[in-house]
């Protein structure tokens, strides 16, 4: 009878605390301390007699006050706003119509279709820009040839080598590989559509274009929503293929320098130059409120407005 | 009973093998040029070996990129070789400030050595050698003999006579005039503007002028390079601007261009693929009868580990190192990798013997940017690749580049204020 609790004093659940143990100890270990520990970094900095002190707030009075950090902090931030704009007008639109194609129930071959786009996403980086920087190579590249083939040889140039274009070009090689997770996130979206519903709006006469405008797209709206968030987190986190297709210094003339690959030059140095942990955990730190403010922009003001239906 | 008498004699075979082996000594080195592990092991060691019976001794390289990270674990660890390959300036100095390396200035090889060749591994003021030079690259011009037979041109000697040629072969249209891109950046600065500085800002004395605060890169001589490579881009390949590295090899050695600025590194790989005849030659000086200067790059070199178990002979391997004969094996073993040593040295290698004899037409001189220079923020080599590239595409004026160096550099070097 022992085995019975007593009404009103539950004994402690223990259970609960085991099961949240590994996710807890594993997230806290590898992501909280180390952000934490990046924070603190952010204000210490070497003294003149190579001393590790607090600064206070002294490496962003630097960062944001020194026009030598300040005029390259400013250029890898607009970069970067310019690669997020990119994929959110190309990536993510081209993401919802291939979804909207292949859950037509018309199309054949779906799955293959469906296989086809998402594999870049599965390609390592380092692949992805070493193809891309072949095929746009201008001494061995197929692109030369293949504008050639339709008549628009004119229209070719050293795209990665040029400033005006260098970061567009990779922007849109980003968003090649990567369109297949919004169209894979829609898809599923568009799937839990109940088909009581898409038929009450044929017999509505609601039909095609229309019912995707009118009837689909309100209802996968939140799902864009995560895209968009997701978008823009991963973007301002980038730093791989920008580093693989260019290198550290992001050329030419740093027009394809994002906030990642300032922060890497910084952190872990260059060729001569040495790294410099403090200013470089002050850029992670100004990265961290960056993406931070973005997520809770999203958060406070879309994600609550957003209007969801239950089935 | 056989049992014991066969652990017995295992027992006396272990002390027996530990006998023989406590007479010898074991040195390693610790390195990050794998690529020349047979060098080592075929003909370096054995060589120093047959002299020297009783030391042994074991070529340790780890991965390039890797190299100053373990180096520095196991240096603190206390678990390092005994001989440490040293790279060239800061790295270096740093771990002999720290007292990693021994002090070597009065090893009795050092006497073979210019002032210029220990450059890399001294203290600022040149008092202290901590390691033994080994090898610098040259830069220079290689060129393919058959395309310039064909156009029907001479190996330039002047900058004029090296732009009329770069035309010819221009309006020839047969091959690209010069093989090189700006995508990479540090071609731009490497191979142009510290491939041919040295000639306008007289090597070695413009270097010092400039480090010690006489001389601003705004000044003449450092400009006429910048102005001299704002004309290489009309030379250069279709689409040079997203050209890299490899691809600037790769034009050449299929023959497609005809010029390539090249480091001395290149000899043996462009010896394997190139299927013309290579020749070469130094930079073209700003007129006519001027003293030429080559940039003779201190590239490695060799030092004692200060906490060596065997400082008597890990020296001796070292005095080795510094004598002419392991330079006259080194520099043959490793074509274009040239032995900074005083000695005057024969290379079988015909392109190599070439860029080896200009040392004694030409004024050697380093890369201008890697002593003291880039020490600070905003590091003056990475800024010279940026403001080279940007030259040489036109993106900014030579006079505007050099402008922005000077900044960057007076922004943080005193001498420079």
């Amino acid at each position: 009878m022992t085995d019975i609790p007593i009404a009103g004093k539950r004994p402690f659940r223990w259970h609960i605390g085991v099961f949240l143990a590994p996710a807890v100890i594993i997230y806290t270990a590898i992501m909280i301390l180390p952000l934490f520990a990046t924070l603190n970094m952010a204000l210490f900095n070497i003294s003149a007699d190579g001393v590790s002190q607090f600064v206070g707030l002294a490496n962003f009075q630097t960062l944001f006050g020194d026009p030598r950090w300040s005029d390259a902090f400013w250029n890898a931030l607009g970069n970067n706003a310019w690669f997020f704009l990119i994929h959110m007008v190309v990536q993510n639109p081209i993401g919802v119509l291939l979804a909207a194609l292949l859950s037509s129930p018309k199309l054949r071959m779906a799955a293959f279709y469906r296989t086809a786009i998402f594999i870049p996403t599965i390609l390592s980086f380092v692949i992805v820009g070493f193809v891309w920087k072949l095929i746009l190579s201008p001494i061995w590249g197929i692109a030369p040839g293949l504008l050639d083939a339709v008549g628009l040889r004119w229209l070719y140039a050293p795209w990665l080598g040029q400033e005006a274009y260098a970061l567009t070009t990779l922007a849109l090689v980003s968003v090649w590989q990567f369109v297949g997770i919004p169209m894979m996130l829609i898809y599923a979206a568009l799937l839990t559509i109940p088909d009581e519903i898409l038929e009450a709006a044929e017999i509505d006469g609601v039909t095609g274009a229309q019912q995707f405008w009118k009837i689909k797209l309100p209802l996968i709206l939140p799902s864009i929503g995560i895209i968009s968030i997701l978008t823009f987190v991963g973007n301002f986190n980038a730093f791989d293929l920008i580093y693989v297709a260019q290198g550290a210094l992001a050329g030419p003339n740093f027009a394809t320098d994002i906030l990642g690959t300032f922060l890497y030059r910084t952190f872990f140095g260059f060729q001569l130059q040495l790294g410099d942990p403090h200013m470089g955990a002050t850029i992670a730190a100004a990265m961290f409120g960056i993406i931070l403010v973005g997520v809770c922009f999203y958060l406070f003001t879309i994600q609550t407005r957003l209007r969801r239906y239950q089935f | 009973m056989n049992l014991v008498k066969f652990q017995g004699a295992l027992l006396a075979g272990t002390l027996l093998a530990g006998a023989a082996h406590a007479a010898d000594v074991t040195l390693t080195i610790e390195s990050w040029r794998n690529d020349d592990l047979t060098v080592w092991q075929q003909t370096l060691i054995p060589a120093f070996e047959a002299k020297n019976p009783g030391i042994k001794v074991v070529f340790a390289p780890t991965a390039p990129a890797e190299y100053n990270a373990i180096l520095n674990s196991k240096l603190d660890a206390g678990s390092a070789g005994d001989l440490i390959t040293c790279r060239p300036f800061d790295a270096s100095l740093t771990l002999f400030e720290k007292g990693k390396l021994a002090d070597l200035t009065a090893l009795e090889a050092m006497k073979n050595f210019s002032a210029v060749a220990k450059s890399g591994w001294s203290t600022d003021d040149g008092a202290k050698t901590f390691c033994i030079p080994m090898a610098s690259v040259i830069h220079g011009f290689i060129y393919n003999k058959d395309a310039f037979k064909e156009v029907g041109i001479e190996v330039p000697t002047t900058e004029d006579e090296f732009f009329a040629a770069l035309d010819k072969i221009k309006a020839d249209g047969k091959y690209i005039p010069m093989s090189m891109g700006t995508a990479d950046q540090w071609e731009a600065a490497t191979m142009a503007y510290q491939n041919i500085g040295p000639n306008y800002w007289k090597g070695e004395d413009g270097r010092a002028e400039l480090i010690a605060g006489a001389a601003k890169l705004t000044d003449e001589p450092w400009v006429a390079p910048f102005r001299s490579i704002a004309k290489w881009g009309q030379y250069l390949g279709d689409g040079y601007e997203a050209q890299s590295y490899p691809d600037s090899q790769n034009l050449f050695t299929l023959g497609r261009a005809a010029i390539y600025p090249a480091g001395s590194w290149e000899i043996a790989g462009f010896k394997q693929q190139a299927g013309f005849e290579l020749g070469a030659f130094y930079p073209p000086v700003p007129a006519a009868g001027d003293q030429c200067y080559i940039s003779d790059h201190t590239d490695i070199a060799l030092g004692m580990n200060a906490g060596t178990k065997h400082p008597e002979e890990t020296k001796k391997f070292l005095d080795w190192v510094g004598s002419p004969e392991f330079a006259e094996l080194y520099s043959n073993a490793l074509p274009g990798f040239f032995s900074l040593s005083n000695a005057k040295i024969e290379l079988s290698e015909p392109l190599a013997q070439e860029f080896v004899s200009w040392r004694e037409t030409c004024k050697p001189t380093i890369r201008s940017t890697y002593q003291i220079l880039s020490r600070g923020t905003p590091n003056l080599e990475n800024e010279t690749w940026n403001a080279s590239a940007n030259v040489i595409r036109g993106a900014e004026t030579p006079e505007a580049a050099a402008e922005r160096l000077q900044k960057g550099l007076a922004s943080w070097y005193e001498p420079q204020k």
